[in-house]
This record gives C-alpha cells, structure tokens and sequence, in this order.
C-alpha cells in the first residue's frame, strides 16, 4: 500500500476515517438509545391521558409505526443533507434552531478555551517545574477545590460577588442575534469565567502530570548530569517531548468543556445548544435531543481527531510507531 | 515516605473529618435536623438567623435541615450508582483480561465508541427516552460510568496477568472464573479502592448536575443539587440560599479528592507506576 506516500497525509486520513467511523456507531447508539424504547414518542408527547386512537394517529402522522431500521436510514440520510428532522413540540424544522444556537455554544465555549488553554497549559508547566515548592502546592490545593465544586457554585458565586454586589456584569447572559461584538463579550464575560476556572483546573492539574513523568525519564537525567540549566533542560529537552501528552490532555479536556457549557448556559439562561437540549430533555422531543446529542459528540469527535493528528504532527517519533 | 503511614498529612485528616461528618448526616440527619424537610417554618428566602442558621428556601423551609436530611438521598443515590459501576465494570474487566484476544477487542472497542460521547450528553439522552425515575437515574449513571471503571479494571488485571503465579494456576488447570476472583483480583483490589473515590466523585457531581437541571432527583424530597435549582433565582437579589447546597456538595467531593490523594500517595511511591493507570 503505498498509495499515500507522505506518511503524515495517510495518518490524518485514517484518522479522519476512524473519525467519521466513531461518528457513525455514535449516531447508532443515540438512534438507538431514544426510539428502540417501550415509552416512544407519540405517547410522550401526548400524555397518559390520550386515547389509543389519538396515539395510533399520530404515530402513523410521525412515521413511527415503519420499522427502526427504516426510520434511522430516513434520519441518517437527512442529518447527512443537513436536516434534522422536525421538532415534536413546536412543527419547526430543527435545523433552523439548532444553527444559531451551536453558534452562540461555539462563541462561549470558543472563547473560554481561547483564554483557558494558554492559562492552563503555562501555570500546569510552572507547576511541574517548582514541584513540591509553594508555587506548586498552591496551584495544587486551589485546582483541587475548582474540580471537585459543581459547576453552578463557581457560576452562584460569580453572580453574587460580581452581578450583584459589585453590579459589574448582568446577571443572565441574554444575547440577540443583532447585537455587536463587543455587547456580547461584555454579557457572557460571568459564564465564560466560569468555565475557565472549571477547565483550567482539570487541564492544569493533567498538564502538570504529563510534564513530570516527561521529567523522569533517563535522558533528562542525563542532560541535568551533563551539567545544563534546569531552564535549558526543560525548554529544550522535556517540552518538545511533553507536546503530544500536552495535546491529547487539552483534548480531553474539552469535554469537561462541553459538560460545564450546558450547566453553565442553564445558569445564565444563554440561548445555546446546551440549554435547548436540556429543555427538550425535559419536554421529551425525542428528534431535538438526538439532533443536539449527534451535534455535540461530533463537535468532541472532531476535536479528539484534530488533537491526534496535531500531536503526529509534532512529534515525528510517533509517526514511525503506528503501522 | 515511612512517616506518611504512621501519620497522615493536614489535608488528609481534614478530608477524613469532612467525609466522616458527611456519612454521620446521611446515617442520623433525620434525628440530628432541627426542623422537617417538607414543613413550612418561615418566611421565603428569610436570611440566616438564630433561628434558622442558613435561612429559609423558596416555600419558607429551613435551609440547613434540609441539607442535612438531604445528605441521605444525596450521597446514598451516588454511592449506589458507584457500586453497580464498579461491580459491572470490574467482572467485565477481569473477563476481558482472561478471555481470548478477539473477545478482548470487542469489549475494548465497544467501550472506546461509548467513550466518544460526553457523560452528560448520554446521561439527557437516555433520560428524554425513559423519563427521570429513580431507578432510571441509578441505573442510566452506572450504566454510563462502568465502561470507565471497565479501563481502569482492565489496564490493572492485564500488568496482573502476565505474572508467573497466574500462569501457573492457569497451567494446573484453575478455571478463568478463579484466575479473575482468586489470583488477579486481590492484587488489583488497592488501585482499585482509590479509583472508587474518584469515580464517586465524579458520579456524585453528575447526580448533582442533573438534579439541578431537573431531570434527577424529583421534588419534594430534599436533594441539594435540587435545592441549588429551586433557589437559583434568589441570587439576583443578593440572596444566597443556592449556595448553602451548593457548598455542601463541593466539600463532600473535596473531602472524598483530599483522602484519595492521601491514599494514591501512599500506595503510588513504593510500587511506582502502578497507581499512574
């Protein structure tokens, strides 16, 4: 198989195809997960009191009377084209909800790992190099409260001391579509503290431990015994090595990122993807859920991806160990 | 690292302290509370007095009695998820770490797509379909953390496997079902113990981040991710009755995160990178 003869384009392209792989058990299982179930969704929608009739009716208007495997070909085909079917509660195409929404999810989540991963990164290196001193103790105890907290105290008390007493910020993050730029930043500045402080803590305290186990390794030792700088050693020996563990933490972090962002956006009552699932969780339009659900896997799908490909990318050793 | 073990460091015994003091409130709240947990005793969103140390909630209840009769269903409903999780993930895991290479890939393969989907995204999908029960909760929570449980149970059980007594057992002929129970297990069961308090910790905030969406624990019945939820809006006038509630389930999970890393420090040092997994 020497098809691909530049070995980066091969990796990125059997990444990508693991990739949309993964994306496609996921879709199973979401499909599977809500409709393969005794309560479906004509009778969630219309309520225990509905006549069988009425059920019958509406299950048929819905489609859901053909086979599951039907249906998911049907909605599988759709989501390709872009359409997500139609919401159960509202008749509207959810397509055109969910867009705006993502995007007002992207812009949060966006700009809290704009700010959160260089922050992150920075402090868990400082900590790996002072270990044990005060600078690494501090970060340790203050990191360990941040993820251990629920995510809406850190948002209560950002509103408390900030909204409220200092009158700084609103309270909710309401944004419009018109609105500029800067309003926006302005308004979502508390939501996007917020979620800083819950990722950096994670990724910091995983950088950290990255770091120091590049640090124990033999060269290291050996370049301390040569005689260099502790600087020197960890700028020039321990980072380069330390990037690909550093790539899949903030990766993996971003997770916390999408489960903070839609506690976070309930709290603020900002108009994104998140709180629009949880709504629909709790009205059970089954189509809206599977259409956020199938949004946000592939948004942590992809990233996963990128972050694999990156971490290659930079470290030509790994490039060699996958067949 | 001998001094460690005769006596533990500041942070450990105030995690003890604090975990021991949670468990008293799960097991006596009901006698230890000063009013009832559904009684209307106040005024709404009264501040905290004499009377009532963290004020009243939402329907004029006292804050801190609930918190305390609330530790019960709280703690109790995460503490289940973690043991059903563990008992699944880790028979699951040992059986992957005997059985034969292909079935190995399959559990293993199965698990990373489930890995792929973010815990709370799974958690509402499951919970739009079945609707928000009790038994659901528990159930959908445990089912989503075993997979985790499953990688943890397996990395250890196959740095296990390899080692000579379990050949040896497996040459005179034990069966699989002894190798996991009898040889592997024992020696995987420390690591084990620690990744349980932060499996429950992680289970613990998941439970509380559901209830406080309203799609966990249902009302009436006092559960603080629930009373974070119905006083949310005080905050906007300064008050803060969602924070009490709040404040309960950070300490609980920093308490449960301070001994663990007690724990890990002691059985980490000696052993090297066997706590790393």
């Amino acid at each position: 198989m020497r098809l691909f003869k530049n070995v980066i384009t091969r990796m990125i392209l059997e990444r990508v195809m693991l990739g949309i792989l993964t994306l496609f058990a996921v879709s199973v299982l979401i499909f599977a997960a809500t409709s393969i179930l005794p309560g479906d969704a004509a009778t969630a929608v219309l309520g225990q009191g509905a006549t069988p009739e009425t059920v019958k009716a509406y299950r048929e208007e819905l489609g859901l009377d053909r086979p599951a495997i039907v249906r998911y070909g049907d909605w599988l085909a759709g989501v390709v084209q872009g359409d997500l079917g139609t919401s159960l509660t509202t008749r509207q195409p959810i397509s055109d909800s969910v867009i705006p929404r993502f995007e007002n999810t992207l812009f949060l989540a966006g700009f809290a790992a704009l700010i959160a991963v260089p922050l992150a990164i920075g402090l868990g290196i400082i900590a790996a190099i002072n270990e044990g001193r005060l600078v690494d103790r501090v970060a340790n105890i203050v990191s360990l409260g941040a993820i251990s907290v629920p995510e809406f105290f850190v948002a209560y008390l950002l509103i408390l001391f900030f909204a409220v007493k200092l009158g700084l910020f609103p309270t909710l993050a309401t944004v419009f579509p018109e609105m500029g730029f800067f309003d926006r930043l302005y308004v979502t500045i508390l939501p996007v503290i917020a979620l800083i402080m819950i990722v950096t803590a994670h990724m910091l305290r995983m950088t950290r431990s990255a770091v120091l186990s590049v640090l124990s390794q033999p060269y290291i030792e050996m370049a301390f015994l040569k005689g260099l700088r502790r600087r020197s050693v960890i700028m020039q020996h321990a980072l380069p090595n330390a990037a690909a563990p550093i790539i899949s933490v903030v990766a993996l972090n971003l997770a916390y990122l999408i489960v903070g962002v839609v506690v976070i956006e309930v709290v603020f009552v900002y108009p994104g993807l998140g709180q629009y699932m949880v709504d629909a969780v709790s009205k059970r339009d089954l189509p809206v859920v599977q259409g956020c659900a199938l949004l946000f896997a592939a948004t942590f799908v992809a990233v996963n991806a990128l972050a694999d490909i990156l971490s290659v990318a930079i470290n030509p050793r790994l490039r060699r160990s996958r067949h | 690292m001998k001094s460690s073990l005769q006596r533990p460091p500041l942070t450990a015994i105030i995690g003890l302290v604090i975990v021991a003091t949670f468990l008293l409130l799960a097991i006596f709240g009901s006698y230890i509370a000063p009013y009832s947990e559904f009684e209307t005793v106040g005024e709404t969103w009264a501040p905290s007095s004499a009377e009532f140390l963290l004020g009243t909630d939402n329907l004029g209840r006292d804050i801190l009695s609930r918190i305390i009769i609330g530790a019960q269903m709280t703690i109790g409903i995460a503490v289940t998820c973690t043991m059903l999780s563990f008992v699944i993930g880790t028979v699951v895991g040992l059986a992957a770490s005997v059985a034969s290479n292909v079935v190995d890939q399959i559990f293993s393969r199965s698990v990373d797509i489930l890995l792929s989907i973010p815990v709370l995204i799974f958690a509402l999908i499951v919970l739009s379909a079945f609707g928000s029960s009790m038994p659901v909760l528990i159930l959908t929570i445990a089912l989503i953390d075993a997979p985790r449980v499953f990688r943890v149970a397996r990395a250890l059980a196959m740095n296990v496997r390899n080692l000579e007594f379990v050949e040896t057992a497996w040459l005179r002929g034990e069966s699989r079902w002894w190798l996991m129970t009898r040889e592997i297990l024992p020696n995987i069961l420390p690591p084990m113990i620690s990744e349980f308090g932060l499996r429950f910790c992680f289970n613990f905030l998941i439970v509380a981040g559901l209830s406080f969406l309203g799609l966990g624990i249902q009302p009436p019945s006092a559960d603080w991710g629930g009373m974070v939820r119905e006083n949310g809006q005080a905050i906007t006038f300064g008050i803060s009755a969602p924070i009490w509630p709040a404040l309960a389930i950070g300490l609980v999970t920093i308490g449960i995160n301070l001994v663990v890393d007690w724990v890990l420090s002691m059985n980490a040092r000696p052993s090297g990178a066997s706590a790393e997994l």
